[in-house]
């Protein structure tokens, strides 16, 4: 049997290291020793299948409970390709975030704002053929979290991405142009490299707004890509 | 040439998506030996994380109507992790080489930018000695650190340390 392609390895200082101080939670949660390498075998090289059948999408978070969540609606929508150009198809993305006071959902989250009764926060979505994907929420709000003193995450949404393989696996969070908090965020700027940083920022798009409706934003997400030849054992 | 997006920690908010029962991998009626993979994640001063996302992947047997492969978990106060699957078989690996039957573990959580991946092997397995991952792997107490030990009926213990004293082996894949 012929050996699984691998995935290309990521390209140096686009992606975050685990040893990140100014970011305090990863001062006790980062491995000390480099990583161990691994060539790809099919462990890595396949993954879950999620279809819209068994996973029933949710592309509305505004209207969860029937009745609308308070807050400004925003469409979100881009296109999930992979380092070679090609969209990744009908792969599943999951969304989660605060309300529009700033305020998860969560028994964890005991930040002073309201809770909204019609805003729980989770979505799923899948990306059609040609790797779109395209959902319906409330802008989120900031909020102050225990990192330093007078620390606060700048406005974001959550996105976790499955791809292909057990080697494409993506967990990531969204920006917003403009947002002032984004100068002192320490997960943001754990990423070295200022193009990559960039990257996570949605850029304002009048063509994914809806008129009367809502603004819209676009936010395109590139997964790994394959290697372009197979690697010798 | 775009390169892949970077990665940005989990959070401590990521249980709004959690649905408990994919933990269970058995639960569309998976044929084959069921067995428990538990284990606690700790950090570097062995406390439990108790905000964890632990996702695992098996490749064999192949993910099917029946059997979706993946798994994902919570821990819980104690920092403990715990899935029902099927127990896998040895699965090619490169070349002529035959890996000794794994699971495939992604530990996601607040404190880490990027998922840590890891495997799960089964102590007393005829093919950890020839596995190629296991091999390529000098000190014994760290190879050991990707072994998981009997814990009872049909229950497998795998502890994650992310960091220090007998820290996990954790693979860049």
């Amino acid at each position: 049997m012929a050996d699984p392609t691998p995935y290309r390895p990521l390209t140096p200082d686009t992606q975050p290291p685990y040893d990140a101080p100014a970011y305090r939670g990863t001062i006790k949660r980062h491995p000390k020793q480099k990583l161990h390498p691994l060539p790809h075998t099919i462990t890595e090289t396949t993954g879950p299948r999620f279809s819209a059948a068994q996973f029933p999408p949710l592309a509305d978070l505004t209207m969860a409970t029937g009745k609308p969540a308070i807050g400004e609606r925003i469409i979100v929508a881009g296109t999930i390709t992979d380092e070679d150009g090609r969209p990744v198809p009908n792969t599943m993305v999951e969304i989660w975030q605060a309300n529009a006071t700033g305020r998860y959902d969560h028994p964890a989250d005991q930040h002073d704002a309201p809770l909204d009764p019609n805003f729980h926060g989770d979505g799923r979505v899948f990306t059609d053929d040609n790797g779109h994907y395209r959902f319906l929420t409330i802008r989120p709000g900031a909020y102050p979290w225990p990192n330093h003193r007078n620390a606060w995450r700048p406005n974001h949404i959550h996105f976790s991405y499955f791809g292909p393989a057990f080697a494409t696996r993506l967990v990531t969070q969204m920006y917003f142009p403009g947002d002032p908090l984004l100068a002192f965020d320490p997960i943001f700027h754990a990423v070295p490299d200022e193009q990559a940083r960039d990257r996570l920022i949605a850029a304002f798009d009048l063509d994914i707004t809806q008129p009367d409706y809502a603004l819209g934003y676009r936010f395109d997400v590139v997964l790994r890509g394959r290697a372009a030849t197979p690697m010798e054992a | 040439m775009p390169f892949a997006t970077a990665s940005q920690t989990i959070g401590p908010y990521w249980h709004l998506l959690e649905d408990p029962s994919w933990a269970d991998l058995t639960r569309f009626g998976a044929p084959g030996e069921r067995i428990t993979l538990t284990g606690a994640v700790l950090d570097g001063d062995g406390k439990p994380c108790a905000d964890a996302c632990v996702e695992m992947w098996q490749s064999d047997p192949p993910a099917s109507d029946v059997f979706p492969g993946f798994g994902r978990s919570n821990t819980d106060g104690a920092g403990m992790y715990r899935f029902t699957t099927v127990k896998p078989g040895p699965v090619a690996g490169r070349g002529n080489a035959q890996q000794a039957p794994h699971i495939a573990l992604c530990i996601l959580s607040r404190g880490l930018m990027r998922g840590l991946v890891t495997r799960a092997y089964f102590q007393g397995e005829t093919l950890n000695d020839t596995d190629p991952l296991l091999l390529s792997i000098d000190e014994p107490a760290r190879r050991g650190t990707l072994i998981a030990k009997p814990a009872g009926a049909g229950t497998w213990r795998m502890d994650v340390r992310l960091q220090g004293d007998g820290e996990t082996v954790f693979l860049d894949v």
